[in-house]
């Protein structure tokens, strides 16, 4: 008998320090949020003025770059797959992955190879697990990103679709993130970063017309060295992004797993002294019995 | 007195805004100038320092590395993708 209320007492220990770990948790991702979303709006300025410069140079040139250009016959694709270092965020890396593999199907039925870029170790080991191979990685600091990585990989990127297809060279490039669009809505996303889709929106007033530039050296070149850095931009966008959301996804998941070990706790203690009374009245009546046998002897 | 308005911002975050009565640039090419009423213009920075003075008098030096420059009415955007101020005076 005494052995069920021990039980109980481990399980409510247990449940009690796990409980403290998931607030801690939950505490720590509340705070970094705040900092992940105002690292977001920070990169704003350069992303803004970036791609006013490159809707600038395209809106007056009929650009013919390599990087602008859809090639005839898409035959490869790449995809940067943008998931989480580390687990306790609920289904923020799964929600990815669905959506990368959706995508995945969906390249293969057009009948392209696709060589898949990871970022973060839960998509490592799900690609290691199921033995596919993927072309590069990168892990670590993926709740915490920085510009120097988002440079490496859109580098990299940028590499590989310059690189001829028959040479390993890709077409297209897609990046597959998770945009932060509020603190209880995060949504996986599938963008084509390349070729670029160079969009030109209709001016709103007629202050934000484009001026007639002047470049300096001259249009290509001005171009050459705009593009690539774009795309980095875009990158490090998405990684800011995908960051803001794990946190976002990782809070909740903590919040939900403290309110259930709360919950667990409460029910282990009913029980333990549901357990203890029936221990107490087991006793007693045992007693009572005992008592009148000699009684009646 | 005509004036620029600066913006410098750096893939992390913008490092300073203000108004500026000229702002010297190292683009690819060479050192350039601007003044008020500046045709709009862009350009690929080099590796270098760009000084703006200031409206009231002071200079604000900033490390820009690999960016470009834009000029539109009198709207000045320097973006790089690192950049650092140099002990400000303002």
């Amino acid at each position: 008998m005494g052995a069920q209320i021990r039980v109980y007492r481990q399980k409510i220990a247990s449940t009690t320090s796990m409980r403290k770990i998931f607030k801690a948790m939950e505490l720590i991702a509340t705070s970094r949020i705040t900092k992940a979303r105002e690292r977001v709006n920070q990169s704003l300025p350069y992303a803004n003025a970036i791609t006013r410069a490159v809707s600038a140079v395209s809106s007056q040139h009929d650009i013919e770059h390599v990087l602008t250009t859809e090639p005839v016959n898409p035959t490869r694709a790449a995809v940067l797959i943008m998931s989480s270092d580390r687990g306790l965020a609920g289904a923020y890396s799964a929600n990815v992955l669905r959506k990368a593999e959706q995508l995945l199907i969906a390249l293969a039925e057009e009948g392209k190879d696709v060589d898949v870029y990871v970022l973060g170790r839960k998509a490592q080991t799900y690609f290691d697990f199921r033995g596919r191979e993927y072309a590069d990685l990168w892990t670590g600091q993926t709740d915490a990103p920085t510009a120097e990585r988002a440079e490496e990989i859109g580098r990299t990127l940028v590499d590989a679709f310059l690189t001829d297809t028959a040479a390993g060279g890709v077409d297209e490039i897609h990046v597959v993130f998770t945009e932060f669009e509020s603190l209880v809505k995060q949504t996986p996303r599938v963008i084509r970063l390349l070729p670029l889709e160079v969009v030109e929106e209709a001016p709103a007033t007629a202050e934000d017309v484009l001026p007639l530039y002047e470049f300096e050296p001259d249009a290509e070149e001005v171009l050459d060295a705009l593009l690539p850095k774009y795309i980095e931009s875009r990158i490090f966008n998405a990684m800011l992004q995908s960051a803001a959301s794990e946190l976002a996804n990782r809070q909740r998941a903590m919040k939900s797993a403290g309110d259930n070990a709360t919950s667990l706790i409460k029910e282990y203690t009913l029980l333990m002294n549901n357990a203890r009374q029936a221990e107490i009245t087991q006793e007693l009546t045992e007693l009572i019995a005992g008592a009148d046998a000699l009684n009646n002897s | 007195m005509a004036e620029l308005a600066v913006e410098i911002v750096s893939e992390e975050k913008a490092i300073w805004s203000g108004s500026a009565s000229a702002i010297s640039a190292r683009t690819i090419n060479g050192e350039i100038g601007i003044l008020p009423g500046h045709t709009p213009m862009l350009a690929v920075l080099g590796d270098g320092e760009v000084v703006v003075r200031t409206t009231d008098g002071g200079t604000v030096t900033a490390q820009a590395q690999g960016g470009f420059l834009s000029v539109d009415h009198d709207r000045v955007v320097i973006a790089a993708s690192a950049a650092q101020l140099d002990g400000a005076a303002a």
